[in-house]
């Protein structure tokens, strides 16, 4: 029986829950790279969730898996994928794109790749109303400028903004356009991967400003991928931590700051400090992640684990509930009395 | 060990635009703009400021791969805006450059142990058998232990912190008096990059190396240097010992970038 982890308390119904993911990249025939592996996630209506980890964990591919935007040589190999009661893992074609709006939209990490070159903002906003136009609708020259108005200032463009090419806009410009057309079709959830990272650190702060005003103002689920475990923390509810394409810890952001479980998400807290502090003690963690092509035993972490123990390196442990979350750690959750974690399942 | 300071003297480097404005002018542009500062032998000094307030621009300068419009870079006896080829490559003898992406750093095609020799064979002169043992010295020296394990390696064989460590490496070939570091750790996972500090820090104390240490990431610059300039629109607008400077901001927008980073730690308080 797998858990995820939402706080007991709270009782509001998953909008998304995914079951068993398993995403492969096969870049040649006979390689197989095992990117995210048995993955279980619930995303409750209204909830900003973070997701976290370093490059290479399948953050990424998880997000992109979530919102069926996974392309060759990745494809979705198992498990489910429910969003709002239907089952979109197995969608493709009209059906999947009808989920596009008022459905699930994914926000780039790099607003100039996401945006053409040769179109206006304005013309992005058109092809995307009209390209997912209902019947009955008509998206004419007056509906499509007044609707790109009202997103541009939502994002807090000025109205100008429209008529420009992505060149003629900064990198905080151009990731506030990757967000207003995002938003453009309503989606009840939005992935927003890496939305800052490529920004200065000042824009960084104004565009997490925007994403966390309006996630509360039109109350969409939001699913924050970040490498930044700081900005995670700061800005959402819940952070779930992957490591080797495993989710290894997952719990109120307040919880898994100030009283981790798995050691992986302890040493990656370790990794950071607050720079105005009387003393900065960095701790990094020595050894690098597993390679993802190969059948891993045991825990995933146990090469760099300070823990590490017999079990550890037979038995990859399953998420059972530590405090108000769950992480996947044999000796913690024998440490806290917990019941000994399954295994999960293996490859 | 290095014995003489670098001294910043009233630097100004003005860009002008190609393109001539309606009036007819060309648009003049002062990254940096008058600024002075010294680096000690064996001090390290950051420089810290958002996109675009000339630290990259400074860090070119002090290199000699540009030269100011205004004022003077003096490192001993040597004016480094005037220098020219052969005094360039001395000059690059004592100042080396750590830069910000170490999968672009390093020529893909070139082994570590390639890549590190060379600079021992140009700068100083050495045979291929004397770079030979340089190189297995400079790798121990950077944490890539057993050596020849890497010298063989091309550079999409290591990792990120793998690759930054050669390029420090490379860095310390000539044994330099005084390494300029332009992001160093930027680009390398969080889990990394305290491994990258630590190193640097540790050869400042072993080899009295001096450091400019240019970044926007506040936390890097609190571990590894002990002054900070911040720069702002070309201009020093803070400076003093890191700590304080980080405690006890007095401009406004030093206290904007210290506010700028995500501190979740501030909530347990």
């Amino acid at each position: 029986m797998h858990r995820t982890g939402r706080p007991l308390d709270d009782d509001r119904p998953p909008l998304l829950s995914a079951r068993g993911v398993d995403v492969v990249y096969e870049p040649a025939r006979g390689t197989r790279i095992w990117s995210v592996r048995g993955v279980d996630l619930d995303l409750a209506e209204g909830e900003f969730v973070g997701l976290v980890g370093e490059s290479g964990c399948g953050k990424s591919t998880l997000g992109f898996a979530l919102t069926r935007l996974l392309r060759p040589p990745a494809r979705l190999d198992a498990g489910s994928i429910t969003f709002d009661g239907t089952d979109v893992a197995t969608l493709d074609g009209e059906e999947l794109r009808r989920q596009r709006r008022g459905g699930f939209a994914l926000v780039f990490q790099s607003g100039m790749n996401a945006l053409n070159p040769v179109r206006t903002v304005e013309n992005h906003v058109r092809d995307i109303l009209r390209a997912h136009a209902r019947t009955g609708e008509d998206w004419g020259r007056a509906e499509v400028h007044a609707r790109a108005l009202e997103l541009v200032r939502t994002v807090e463009l000025p109205d100008e903004t429209l008529g420009r090419y992505p060149h003629e806009l900064s990198g905080g410009m151009r990731q506030r356009v990757a967000i207003a057309l995002a938003l453009a079709l309503e989606p009840r959830l939005i992935v927003f991967d890496e939305p800052t990272t490529a920004l200065d650190v000042l824009v960084q702060r104004s565009v997490m400003g925007t994403i966390k005003r309006l996630q509360e103002e039109r109350g969409f689920t939001a699913l924050l991928i970040s490498h930044d475990l700081g900005t995670v923390l700061e800005a959402t509810e819940r952070t779930v931590v992957m490591y080797a394409g495993e989710i290894v810890e997952d719990a109120p952001s307040r919880d898994l700051l100030t009283g981790p479980h798995h050691p992986y998400t302890e040493a990656l807290l370790g990794s950071y400090a607050d720079p105005r502090a009387d003393e900065v003690d960095l701790e990094g963690i020595p050894g690098s992640p597993p390679d993802l092509s190969l059948d891993l035993a045991g825990c995933p972490f146990a090469p760099r684990c300070p823990l590490v123990e017999d079990v550890c390196r037979e038995i990859d442990p399953a998420l059972t509930p530590l405090g108000r979350g769950v992480a996947a750690c044999h000796v913690r959750a024998r440490e806290a009395g917990a019941q000994e974690p399954e295994a999960r399942r293996a490859h | 060990m290095p014995t003489e300071p670098l001294v910043v003297d009233h630097v100004t480097k003005v860009f002008t635009s190609r393109r001539r404005t309606p009036g007819g002018g060309r648009q003049r542009v002062a990254a940096v703009d008058d600024v002075s500062f010294e680096i000690a032998p064996g001090a390290a000094v950051g420089l810290v400021g958002a996109s675009g307030s000339g630290k990259s621009t400074l860090a070119a300068m002090i290199t000699g791969a540009q030269r100011p419009t205004s004022g003077t870079i003096r490192f001993g006896g040597t004016d480094v805006g005037r220098l020219r080829s052969g005094g360039l490559r001395r000059y690059h003898r004592a100042v080396q450059m750590v830069f910000q992406d170490p999968y672009g750093a390093l020529n893909p095609l070139h082994t570590v142990g390639y890549t590190l020799a060379r600079p021992c064979q140009n700068l100083l002169g050495m045979t291929v058998h004397e770079a030979d043992a340089r190189v297995r010295e400079l790798l121990d020296t950077v944490g890539l232990t057993p050596p020849e394990q890497f010298t063989g390696k091309l550079p999409h064989q290591l990792s990120g912190g793998q690759r930054q460590r050669v390029v420090i490496a490379r860095a310390l070939a000539s044994d330099p008096a005084l390494v300029v570091a332009d992001e160093p750790v930027s680009m390398l996972d969080v889990s990394l990059r305290a491994g990258v500090l630590t190193l640097l820090a540790r050869l400042r104390e072993e080899r009295g190396l001096s450091m400019l240490y240019i970044t926007h990431d506040l936390l890097s610059a609190r571990v590894v240097t002990d002054e900070l300039l911040v720069l702002h629109t070309g201009r020093v607008v803070e400076r003093g010992g890191t700590k304080q400077v980080l405690q006890h901001p007095q401009d406004p927008y030093t206290v904007q970038l210290i506010e700028a980073v995500p501190n979740p730690f501030a909530l347990t308080g």
